[in-house]
Parts: structure tokens; C-alpha cells; sequence
């Protein structure tokens, strides 16, 4: 039998963090854009809409990788409540990150508003104008948005908490570092 | 599982393990707190689209289901029959295109649904043009010729002065003195308000865009513009609002009966030197105006199961070939009506419940 891998692949690892700054971007982008009526609300929409359209195509390639390379295998000490924590917040985390987008997305269609993500670029609409459902979305955007971010501060806990305290060798596999 | 990457470690001292912790606690909570800080936690006095929408609910009252600004109004629809003037200034497909299919809205300008027509003197009227290639542009249009302040700063401060005191139910008559006095930048709207009466028809009126836009051609040239639609049924100019609260509506209703209304929409070019950002100054002397073409409405429906009534007249929402100036009405208009529109979108169905009729 090969050897389990001590590391994510390098496409993996690239995707991780790639994603990671442009996840963290666009949570900072779309709060502090709710919370303004200055010019910042403007360009902060016009880079929040294509940057969250680029997670999406992002996240499916993501997940292509993920399903066909080997994860190197949690340590074998780790506590079976940590193993589930970890298994958990990961599908929690490619969940989001595929449906945050999707409900963006979606709901700038249910709104009637033609989605665009510059000056002349289109994309078509999602779902039919619908005024209640737009609603619906708009306030899952804001709070899945929320979730995500809670979901991320505990991932990156709990990423320092393996590389600093357990010293375990996770935090390397995706860092790809040697130690 | 066989553990194949984590060497055995040296346990950590107890001074270690607690910097160690400390370091983890310290990023998360720096993490958090800018998030904190960027989403206006921190910072209660920032002016958010619902500080915007929470003090129109305060002066008018909340009414589910309808605009929190603008709240009384009918739906239209018609068409844009473009001329070719406008065609070296924007790519816009409204402006080449021969005909563009619209929807309008008339309104009052006030966040009380039962507000009598006569009870103010500006009218308005918004627009959604659907270009054939997807692209939208969509105009929120006052009669007045500008606006009483330039930013949303000001603009909250004069809602302020409008909202009622707890004590009385009203506003107290001293403060909108007061905020004029502070606000001398009003100075041309209050002089346009005194000449102003309460119109007896929406058909009458010249709707202006106040804010400044760019048009952009083809060769990525940009023209500073502001724009108008001006009433081509100029019968009964100046008729005064007659008798009772409901007027409007039924005039426009017997007036698309007997045939369609139309509307020119005249785009001022800027001046060098004319203000592109501030929406309370007029554009003084000479300009060259195009003729970009006729708004020809030819049916109304009540604004309570319009085609209208789901719209946000958003207006930076906006095709290729024009775009927004810097005017920072522009950013706050988008964000306040997107809070208003969400409030309002999750109450259609109580909206539809209520009767239209003014109550008195
Ligand atoms: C990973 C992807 C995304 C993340 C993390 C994200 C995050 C956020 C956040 C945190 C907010 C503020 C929510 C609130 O306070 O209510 C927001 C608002 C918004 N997002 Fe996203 N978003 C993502 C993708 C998208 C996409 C793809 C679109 C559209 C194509 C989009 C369109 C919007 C819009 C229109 C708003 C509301 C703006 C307003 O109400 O004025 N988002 N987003
Ligand atoms: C910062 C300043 C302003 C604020 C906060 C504000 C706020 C609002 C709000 C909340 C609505 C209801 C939106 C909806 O639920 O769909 C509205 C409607 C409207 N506003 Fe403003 N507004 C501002 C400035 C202006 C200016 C400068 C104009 C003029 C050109 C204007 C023209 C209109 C029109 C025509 C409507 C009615 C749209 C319709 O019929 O649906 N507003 N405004």
C-alpha cells in the first residue's frame, strides 16, 4: 500500500489559500459595503459581485481536486470529538463557500436587477423576479455570510491551535512546509 | 488510523503553553474585531442605509408592503422611441435601439401611502428601460430642479428636523427654520418651492434626474450630463390641484383612455465648470441640450399588483454607455432604497391585503 501523503497536492494547497484571502476579502468587502452609504458602497459592489462570481468557478474546481487527490490522514491521536469537528467545519466551509455565491447570485435575479459584473459584462438570471423570494435570499446571503465568517475564525483557531500547541503537523500539510 | 506525521513532541512549560494560547486568542480576536469594526459595530454614529430608512419609518409612519419614501404612486408602462442625438454621445442600446419597452411609476414624494395629492408641490416619476441585450437602466425623476442638499449627511440631518417630537406627535415647528439656516446650500431649492404648486395632473409635469451621469460613446469618450423628460401634454399647465386627496390616479387613468402620453427626454450636456457632485446646485446659463427621444406611456396599472410595485428604481442601476458620477446622493440613494426594497419585498402579501384607497 503507498504511503499516506504528509501533504495536501500543490493545486490543493494553491486553491486553499488563494481562496482563503479571497473568502476573508469578500466577508470584509460585503459588511462593510452593508454598512455604508458613501462612494464605498459603490465600488465595494462592483468588486464584491465578479470577486464572489470568480469563489463560485473557484470552489467547483476546488472540489474537483479535492474528490480526486489524496488528503494526507488526520493524526492518529487526535480525539474523536476534534476528528468530527474538523470533518464537520471542512463540508461546512466548501458548503458556504459554494452557496454563498449561488445565493448572491440568485438573489440580485429574484430582485428583477440584471446581474452584472462590470460595465458590460451579464450574467443571466438565476431564478425568475420575485419579490419575496429575493427577501428570502438577501437576508440567507447576510446570515450565511455571518455563519461563514464564525466558521472561518474557528477554522483558523483551531489551524494555530494544531500548529502552535499540538504541534501535530497539520497546519503543515496545507502550509506544505517542512518542519 | 496509523499516525504518519507528528513525530512525538517535547510537552510545552506551562509559561509556553500559555503565550502559545494567548498568541491564538490575540489573531482571532484581532480578526474579529476589524471584521466588527468594518461592519459598524463599533461605530453606532456611521450613517448606514437603515439609519437612512429608520428615519423615514420615524417621520412617515410604518406602512408594510410599500416604499418607505415615495410610498403613493401608479404603475405605467409604454415604450422609448430614441432619436438619433444621443447616438454619438453613449453606446447605449436605448439610445440606437428604435424602440425600448418601459416601465414607470408616478409617485408623490412622501413615505405616507395616504398623503392627498395637494399636499405637496413636486411629483415623480420613475423609469425602467429593458434593453433588448438584458442590460436595464432605471431613473428616479423629481419635478423639482434640484435637490435641497448634496449629501446624505445633509439629507439625514433634514429628515431629522422633519421627525415628529415624542411629546407632541409633530415635528416641532422651530427645527426646519433651524436646519435651513444651517444649510444655505438649499437656497435654490426653497426659491424653485415657492413658485411651486400642487399640479393637477401627473401628465403635465417635466420630470428632472437631478444627479449628474456620464454618458460614454463607443470611443470610450465621456459627456457629463444631466437629464429630463419633459411633458409634451401641455394642455391645463398650471391647473391647481383640485378638491379632495385622490386626484392624480383617476387623471391619468381617463387620460390614457382617450390616447398615449408622452414625455421628451432632453439631456443637458455639462459645462466646463458645472458640478458634477453636488445635486442642490442648478447648472447655470447656456447649455447645449440633445433631444434623445420620446417616452410614449400608453397604460397604468394600481401600483398594488403593478408591474412597478416590485421594482427598485435604483439609479445606479444603469447599461453600458452611461455611468454614474461621483455625486454621493448617487451611492446613498442605491443603498437606502436596496434597505427599503428588502423591508418591503417580505411584505407584498400584506401590501396586497390593503386597500388603496386614501384614508382620510
Ligand atoms: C463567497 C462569496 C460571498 C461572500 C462571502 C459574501 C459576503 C457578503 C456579506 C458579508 C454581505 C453583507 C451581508 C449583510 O450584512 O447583510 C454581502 C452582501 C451582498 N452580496 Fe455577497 N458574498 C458573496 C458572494 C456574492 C455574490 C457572488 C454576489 C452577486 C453576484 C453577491 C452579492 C451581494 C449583494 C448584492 C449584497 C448586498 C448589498 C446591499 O444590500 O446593498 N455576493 N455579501
Ligand atoms: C440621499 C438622498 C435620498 C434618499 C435617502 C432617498 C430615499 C428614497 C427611498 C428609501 C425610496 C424608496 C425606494 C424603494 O423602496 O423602492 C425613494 C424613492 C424615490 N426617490 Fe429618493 N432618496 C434620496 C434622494 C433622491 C433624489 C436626489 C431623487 C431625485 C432625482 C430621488 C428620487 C426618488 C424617486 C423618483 C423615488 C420613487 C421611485 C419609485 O417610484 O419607486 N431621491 N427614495
Amino acid at each position: 500500500m503507498n504511503a499516506q501523503p504528509r501533504f495536501f497536492a500543490p493545486l490543493a494547497r494553491l486553491l486553499h489559500w488563494l481562496m482563503a484571502l479571497m473568502i476573508i476579502a469578500m466577508l470584509f468587502i460585503g459588511a462593510g459595503l452593508a454598512a455604508s452609504v458613501s462612494e464605498r458602497h459603490e465600488w465595494l459592489i462592483h468588486l464584491h459581485k465578479p470577486l464572489g462570481i470568480a469563489i463560485l468557478a473557484l470552489v467547483i474546481v476546488r472540489l474537483a481536486v479535492r474528490f480526486s487527490t489524496r488528503q494526507p490522514p488526520l493524526p492518529g491521536d487526535l480525539p474523536r470529538w476534534q476528528v468530527l469537528a474538523a470533518k464537520a467545519s471542512h463540508w461546512l466551509l466548501y458548503a458556504l463557500m459554494l452557496v454563498l455565491p449561488l445565493l448572491g447570485w440568485a438573489m440580485i435575479s429574484a430582485a428583477g436587477d440584471p446581474v452584472m459584473l462590470s460595465h458590460s459584462v451579464q450574467l443571466p438570471a438565476l431564478v425568475s423576479a420575485n419579490a419575496p423570494l429575493f427577501a428570502v435570499l438577501r437576508k440567507a446571503h447576510g446570515y450565511l455570510a455571518y455563519v461563514l465568517f464564525f466558521t472561518v475564525l474557528l477554522h483558523l483557531a483551531a489551524a494555530l491551535f494544531h500548529g502552535l500547541i499540538r504541534r501535530d503537523g497539520v497546519l503543515q500539510s496545507m502550509t506544505g512546509t517542512q518542519d | 488510523m496509523v499516525d504518519h506525521s507528528s513525530p512525538p513532541r517535547p510537552p510545552l512549560s506551562t509559561a509556553s503553553l500559555a503565550i502559545r494560547l494567548a498568541c491564538i486568542g490575540g489573531v482571532v480576536a484581532a480578526v474579529a474585531g476589524a471584521f466588527a469594526y468594518v461592519n459598524g459595530t463599533f461605530d453606532p454614529q456611521r450613517l448606514q442605509p437603515k439609519t437612512l430608512v429608520n428615519a423615514l419609518e420615524t417621520n412617515n409612519g410604518i406602512h408594510p408592503g410599500f416604499r418607505r419614501n415615495h410610498a403613493k404612486g401608479v404603475c405605467v408602462a409604454g415604450y422609448f422611441e430614441s432619436s438619433a442625438e444621443a447616438r454619438a454621445y453613449s453606446s447605449a442600446q436605448v439610445f440606437n435601439a428604435a424602440r425600448t419597452p418601459l416601465i414607470g411609476r408616478f409617485a408623490l414624494p412622501s413615505g405616507n401611502p395616504y398623503a392627498p395629492d395637494s399636499s405637496v408641490p413636486i411629483r415623480s416619476f420613475a423609469v425602467q428601460f429593458s434593453q433588448a441585450n438584458g442590460q436595464q437602466w432605471r431613473t428616479g425623476m423629481n419635478s423639482m430642479p434640484v435637490f435641497p442638499v448634496g449629501t446624505p449627511e445633509a439629507f439625514y440631518q433634514l429628515l431629522k428636523a422633519g421627525a415628529p417630537d415624542p411629546a407632541t406627535g409633530k415635528p416641532n415647528p422651530a427645527n426646519m427654520p433651524a436646519f435651513f439656516a444651517a444649510h444655505p446650500e438649499a437656497a435654490p431649492f426653497l426659491a424653485w418651492v415657492k413658485t411651486a404648486k400642487p399640479s393637477a395632473s401627473y401628465a403635465t409635469e417635466t420630470y428632472n434626474g437631478i444627479n449628474a451621469f456620464f454618458l460614454v460613446g463607443a470611443d470610450g469618450k465621456r459627456q457629463a450630463v444631466r437629464w429630463a423628460v419633459v411633458a409634451q401634454s401641455q394642455d391645463a399647465v398650471g391647473d391647481t390641484a383640485p378638491a379632495g386627496s385622490d386626484f392624480l390616479e383617476k387623471d391619468l387613468v381617463q387620460r390614457l383612455a382617450s390616447g398615449p402620453l408622452r414625455w421628451q427626454l432632453n439631456l443637458t450636456l455639462a459645462n466646463p465648470g458645472d458640478p458634477l457632485d453636488d445635486a442642490s446646485k442648478p447648472w447655470i446659463g447656456e447649455h447645449k441640450i440633445l433631444n434623445a427621444g420620446t417616452l410614449v406611456l400608453q397604460s397604468s396599472q394600481a401600483q398594488a399588483d403593478g408591474d412597478c410595485r416590485d421594482i427598485n428604481f435604483d439609479p445606479l442601476i444603469l447599461p453600458s454607455g452611461i455611468e454614474a458620477s461621483n455625486d454621493p446622493l448617487l451611492a446613498a440613494r442605491s443603498a437606502a432604497y436596496a434597505s427599503s426594497y428588502l423591508r418591503r419585498a417580505a411584505e407584498v402579501s400584506p401590501l396586497h391585503r390593503t386597500p388603496q384607497e386614501s384614508k382620510p
